[in-house]
């Protein structure tokens, strides 16, 4: 049975290769290729040059708000998450009755598609909201803090279960080594437990900061921009661009190579600041 | 020996399993699936090798999409040829099309909504002037037109005014103090105005929590007031100036009636069922439903909700008491006023098809529009007005808003208000009218900000149409 992944490995990759290749590097590429060109429908496409990039920012505003509002939703996200994340699985790995149901519990939510929790958060919202007499979308703050909200309820879960499969992952003989050294709880989960799971928070904050930057159908389903785009993060003021107009289709698809750029720099950035966290093992 | 008979039959599942997916149909992108599968006609299984060919139809309309299961049901009987047709969802159509129009099976048929559609699209449009169908249009000036090609033809005559409930307009005229005795009494702004909130300080005498139902500002559903309502103070202005609709989009337009379109938009929100900070999350559905439900007495809305208001379960409103009020805004003269009917549903046929597609589209939109199993379709399952002289006085629509839009236009006293929305700039422009629109109800933006607003994005949507 170990000669067989040799012989054949190309063979049994090859589905999978040809499943990634069709469907998002030859878009890629040909989104890239179109971001320089105006078209309307993708098989006919005239070179333009640089000026759909110079007209994603000049010619308003959109582009650039959304990119401050994303980056706003993004720090706030990560933060609150993996600190609520990092907290729930400590509480989650000791020896109490139903961690296993908390754990599912806690879980649940990030089962839930992202336009039904939209859509199931506005309506909370803004039951809460009548009560002052307005609704979320009076201010894009509204649309804010309900987008953060919603969004560390699905994601909490997610990462908790990361989390804790990190910290299961330490040695208790370290732990143990610790207590003995006279270390009370505060200073083992800084000293011991926190670098150990480095790689866990490498993981975590990475799958926080893309999804919070790639967040589509949640703040479709939530706000849709109300009100007037000011609570429109970078995906859908992308979308609204490539479908609102036309002749828009050219410069739609230059915000989406400075989104993809943006987005790949920041995540790299933050891969590497983390990894170099890591303790070896 | 059994392990390499293992490997060989496992590559053998793979290679099958990879070549049965990219055999599979592709005629809808994934992405779209969940919304247009639903409403494939059945008979898009029949071979298209048969005789009959096939004619591939993007329809705009979701309300009316499993009318034309039946109607390619028919057609294959009477004619052999295929009508396959796919329904794009509620304000996604030229997202659809433009993914559509890139394929190789792209839609035969299809339609564009007037001048700015027929901008966009001026390259996949056919010249119809020959075609059977547009010889018997009644009113040649009602289709899209270009030098001298025909590129449109309207198949839907429509119209939308203020409906109002004669059930509860007559319990108001009774009471002591009523502003009005009889709905022929209100016909300008200032009655209106009088009526309306007078019917607001005694709504517990009316039972009614509202004269108007909400006014829809949330993003998507706000399209009765940057389109429908804002037509009317763009129609007077264009009217002034004797502007010649055929030239398309005007590079831009002063906004000289906003007072007047302030007028009736502040009535609509002061005298609402619901208070106006709250509008943002309020959609169509609802109004029509307060309206349903005789929560309020008026609602601004085509004569296409009448399904709509049908459709409400503890629906209180009866056939006969529903009827249209012209959307009166104190302009002078206005008593001559009537809704605004026209037209923003035009067939366009595919220039870039094969001749022998083009002619099938050709025959199966005739067909609809004179043959007698056609002819029932449109009255009676699509509810269309037919602007055609193949359909006799009898052949018409029955439900009681169609029966209003006709009394209104064939009521030579009045005037009507053109469908001139159809050369407003660009979808963009028409959202962000409805966004500052909304911002100005939960008392964020002044009016001075709303008008500002539509008399610069409308120059700069205008020049950027023709870039």
């Amino acid at each position: 049975m170990q000669k067989m992944p040799k012989r054949y490995y190309a063979l049994f990759t090859l589905p999978t290769i040809i499943a990634f290749l069709l469907s998002f590097f030859i878009p890629f590429l040909l989104g890239i290729y179109l971001s320089f060109t105006k078209f309307t429908t993708v098989t006919d496409s005239q070179w333009v040059g640089f000026s759909n990039y110079i007209r994603a920012f000049s010619e308003d505003q959109n582009f650039l708000n959304a990119m401050i509002f994303t980056i706003k939703f993004a720090l706030v996200s990560v933060v609150l998450i993996n600190v609520f994340a990092f907290s729930l699985a400590v509480l989650l790995t000791r020896k109490i009755k139903g961690t296993n149901l908390f754990r599912t519990v806690f879980f649940m939510p990030n089962l839930i598609g992202g336009i039904v929790l939209g859509y199931i958060w506005q309506l909370i919202i803004n039951g809460i909201l009548i009560n002052f007499g307005v609704d979320i979308t009076y201010s894009a703050n509204y649309g804010f803090w309900g987008l953060v909200v919603l969004m560390n309820w699905q994601m909490t879960g997610y990462m908790m279960v990361i989390y804790i499969a990190g910290i299961q992952g330490i040695s208790p003989e370290l732990i143990e080594a610790a207590k003995i050294d006279g270390a009370n709880s505060w200073q083992v989960l800084k000293g011991v437990i926190i670098p150990m799971v480095m790689p866990a928070v490498t993981i975590c904050t990475f799958l926080t900061v893309s999804n919070s930057f790639k967040l589509f159908d949640q703040n479709l389903a939530l706000t849709a921009g109300a009100p007037a785009r000011a609570s429109s993060m970078l995906a859908l003021d992308i979308f609204n661009t490539f479908y609102g107009r036309n002749g828009y289709e050219g410069v739609g698809q230059a915000k989406a190579v400075v989104f993809f750029l943006f987005v790949a720099i920041i995540v790299l950035l933050q891969l590497r600041l983390t990894r170099n966290q890591e303790v070896e093992n | 020996m059994s392990k390499k008979l293992f490997n060989m039959i496992s590559i053998v599942l793979i290679a099958v399993f990879v070549l049965a997916a990219c055999a599979a149909p592709t005629a809808v992108p994934a992405t779209q699936a969940p919304a247009t599968a639903a409403t494939v006609a059945a008979t898009t299984a029949a071979p298209s090798a048969t005789t009959g060919g096939e004619v591939y139809y993007l329809n705009f309309k979701p309300e009316i999409a499993d009318v034309y299961t039946k109607i390619a049901a028919e057609y294959l009987k009477e004619t052999g040829v295929t009508l396959k047709v796919v329904t794009a969802a509620s304000g996604t159509y030229e997202q659809t099309l433009k993914s559509e129009m890139a394929k190789s099976d792209a839609p035969v048929l299809f339609q564009i909504n007037g001048p700015v559609g027929y901008a966009a699209w001026k390259d996949y449009c056919l010249d119809l002037k020959n075609t059977d169908l547009y010889k018997h249009l009644t009113d040649k000036s009602l289709a899209v037109t270009s030098g001298d090609g025909v590129y449109g033809i309207p198949y839907a005559i429509e119209g939308y005014g203020i409906i109002y409930n004669n059930a509860i307009m007559t319990k108001y005229f009774a009471l002591s103090g009523a502003k009005a005795t009889s709905m022929d009494q209100i016909n300008n702004f200032a009655t209106l105005k009088a009526v309306v909130e007078d019917m607001t300080a005694k709504k517990a005498q009316l039972g009614i929590k509202g004269v108007f139902s909400s006014t829809s500002l949330k993003t998507g559903e706000d399209w009765r007031w940057q389109t429908h309502l804002a037509n009317l103070p763009i129609f007077y202005e264009l009217k002034d100036e004797s502007y010649d609709l055929s030239k398309g989009t005007p590079s831009e337009i002063t906004f000289k009636y906003a007072d007047n379109f302030k007028n009736i938009f502040d009535l609509y929100l002061n005298n609402s069922v619901t208070g106006s900070k709250l509008l943002g999350s309020k959609s169509v559905d609802d109004s029509m439903a307060e309206f349903a439900l005789g929560e309020s007495a008026m609602v601004q809305n085509g004569e296409w909700a009448w399904s709509q208001i049908k459709g409400v379960t503890g629906n209180t409103v009866k056939e006969q008491d529903v009827k249209f009020l012209p959307i009166y805004t104190g302009v002078t003269g206005e008593e001559k006023q009537s809704i605004s009917v026209g037209t923003e549903n035009f067939f366009a046929i595919n220039s870039k098809a094969t001749p022998e597609k083009q002619k099938l589209a050709e025959n199966f939109i005739y067909w609809l529009y004179s043959s007698d199993a056609g002819k029932k379709f449109v009255v009676s399952d699509l509810g269309f007005i037919a602007p055609f002289d193949t359909f006799s006085d009898t052949e018409k629509p029955t439900d009681p808003l169609s029966k209003e839009v006709l009394r209104y236009s064939s009521n030579t006293n009045l005037y009507n208000v053109a469908w001139d929305f159809t050369v407003f700039p660009s979808q963009t422009f028409k959202n962000d009218f409805g966004g500052v629109l909304l911002q100005y109800a939960q008392g964020n933006k002044t009016w001075a900000d709303v008008t500002k607003l539509v008399v610069d994005e409308w120059k700069t949507e205008a020049a950027n149409a023709t870039k």
